[in-house]
């Protein structure tokens, strides 16, 4: 490295850095943010929690009732995932290069996963939420749709990372498609997905809670209803019990992930 | 001579794979996710459900929705600068988690610190990360208000957790030769990092932080429509469950498409850029 291209290195960073500060200043502008306050709330904000958030004998009573949103929950995370890989994985093989039926099939397929992805869940939830009512159903739907163009994205990134040489060896055999698919593609790329899928239940519980608290179900709900009646022992238990619930998913996936990779 | 043991089937027929963990487990996983799928059915709360009538008035709201979009509550101004509210949000909360990360993962990476800090810190980051955004920003706005504090603090606490992990691991794969040969000169902790750790690890760490940025955007509108910490999310909000304007949900829904569109774009160029052996 000569001594220009390290002062013109200099320089680059000088002026990405001024980019970012003068950035973070203008979006503390317009949301009104002010940082010495936002400091000062941390110590206050940390200070409330542990005074406050606290479980109590009394809301032990209310845990049957918590555990059984959260049950209702973490099901309806978990099926919205499963559902949405079945859907995913027809997608997925439509949409990678290395095993698309057709051009209008794989744009098709892209598009779609697009779509959902990128129009948040929170939006799915609220339009559902119209016609749907108040129930397990808006929650599912809201989180499928979300889930499908996520694990679509990764599903084609999978098959097409894995699977280049045997779906040429086999189509060199004389294979049909389903062959290809069903003994090469699949088997390869299985590991992987699951692992996303594996990611993808733990971040739909995370989720579901918020979608729960928009749609009025499960534990977002019951989070939702304690915390406007401002019962933070009964918040706290809630929390704790989400909290728990995720660090076990984690814990399981986190195996079944090493096993299997 | 031993005979060779060959695993048949009942009728005979060889085994062609000998299962091991791996294909067990795997199997077992897929069993597993398959039978809860179908409990998680039984469990539903269908209160209040018309399927027949709510799938149709679904496809007729996403029919209105993404065809007929229009604004009738506020002005194309006054949206946009909604979504740049959104936008600052979550750059806030990118750019200050991004910084804040950065130390902590130095202490979180077990090569660069001793081994207890770094259990510490994981601990304590796996449990802010099992909490929902959500919940952290309606809890923070109980002690600071509802309003952009509330809402940053909330989300840099989440962003803070997922940086932490994903910087703290790029630093554990550093070539150690770089980091003895900086020693070994006589470098001190902050020389090691500082010409060792960083340079090979700032662009991967530029591309985490710009997908952060790219999830905290989804969650800025997330904020907005559940803790109404404003922005783009909140309107919304009001448009569906207040309003019933479908017309306004579309045109909002159609704003966030074209953010969150522009952003995969530049986060899928960087991402070519500077992995090329992962993308596409």
């Amino acid at each position: 490295m000569n001594e220009k291209k390290m002062r013109k290195n200099r320089w680059q960073t000088v002026i990405f850095l001024l980019i970012i500060i003068v950035l973070t200043y203008l979006s503390a502008a317009i949301t009104s943010f002010n940082f010495v306050d936002g400091l000062a709330t941390i110590p206050k904000a940390i200070g409330w929690m542990f005074s406050n958030l606290m479980v109590t004998q009394e809301t032990l009573d209310k845990l049957p009732t918590i555990l059984e949103k959260l049950a209702e929950t973490t099901f309806m995370s978990i099926a919205a995932t499963t559902i949405a890989a079945v859907v995913s994985l027809f997608l997925g093989v439509f949409g990678s290069k290395v095993t698309k039926v057709n051009n209008f099939l794989s744009v098709f397929a892209r598009f779609i996963a697009s779509i959902s992805r990128n129009i948040p869940v929170v939006a799915w939830a609220l339009v559902l939420l119209i016609s749907f009512g108040q129930n397990s159903v808006t929650g599912f739907l809201a989180l499928f749709v979300g889930t499908v163009g996520f694990l679509t994205r990764a599903f084609i990134e999978s098959i097409d990372e894995a699977s280049q040489s045997s779906v040429e060896a086999l189509t060199a055999t004389g294979s049909t498609y389903f062959q290809i698919v069903g003994k090469a593609v699949i088997p390869q790329s299985l590991p992987q997905m699951i692992s996303w899928v594996l990611f993808m239940v733990e971040t739909n519980i995370r989720n579901a809670t918020l979608v729960g608290i928009l749609t009025g179900t499960g534990i977002g709900y019951t989070f939702d209803m304690y915390y406007k009646m401002l019962n933070y022992n009964a918040v706290a238990l809630v929390t704790l019990c989400i909290v728990i619930t995720v660090i076990v998913v984690d814990l399981m996936s986190n195996y079944v992930r090493k096993v299997i990779l | 001579m031993e005979a060779t043991y060959i695993k048949r089937k009942k009728d005979g027929r060889i085994h062609i794979k000998s299962g091991n963990k791996g294909d067990r487990v795997l199997r077992s996983t897929l069993v597993v996710l398959t039978l809860l799928t179908f409990v998680a059915f039984l469990f539903f709360n269908y209160a209040g459900l018309e399927l027949r009538s709510a799938i149709t008035e679904t496809a007729y709201n996403l029919k209105v929705m993404f065809l007929e979009p229009a604004l009738s509550h506020f002005s194309l101004s006054e949206a946009i600068y909604q979504v740049g509210v959104t936008l600052s949000l979550a750059f806030l909360a990118t750019a200050i988690g991004a910084v804040i990360a950065f130390f902590l993962s130095l202490m979180a990476a077990t090569n660069l610190a001793p081994v207890g800090l770094t259990r510490i810190i994981r601990v304590f980051v796996a449990f802010i990360r099992a909490v929902p955004t959500v919940l952290w920003v309606l809890i923070f706005a109980i002690a600071a208000g509802l309003g952009s504090e509330a809402a940053v603090l909330g989300m840099l606490f989440h962003s803070i957790a997922y940086l932490v992990k994903a910087f703290s691991e790029a630093f554990e794969e550093v070539d150690k030769g770089i980091l003895e040969a900086v020693r070994s000169t006589g470098g001190n902790w902050w020389h090691v990092v500082k010409s060792g750790v960083l340079p090979s690890t700032f662009t991967y760490l530029l591309s985490w932080v710009f997908l952060r940025f790219e999830i905290n955007f989804g969650v800025a509108v997330a904020m907005g429509a559940a803790a109404g910490a404003g922005g783009i999310g909140f309107d919304l909000f009001m448009a569906s469950s207040f309003y019933f304007d479908m017309r306004e949900v579309g045109f909002i829904t159609y704003a966030i498409l074209i953010v969150a569109f522009l952003l995969e774009v530049v986060s899928t160029r960087l991402k070519k850029r500077f992995f090329p052996a992962t993308s596409d």
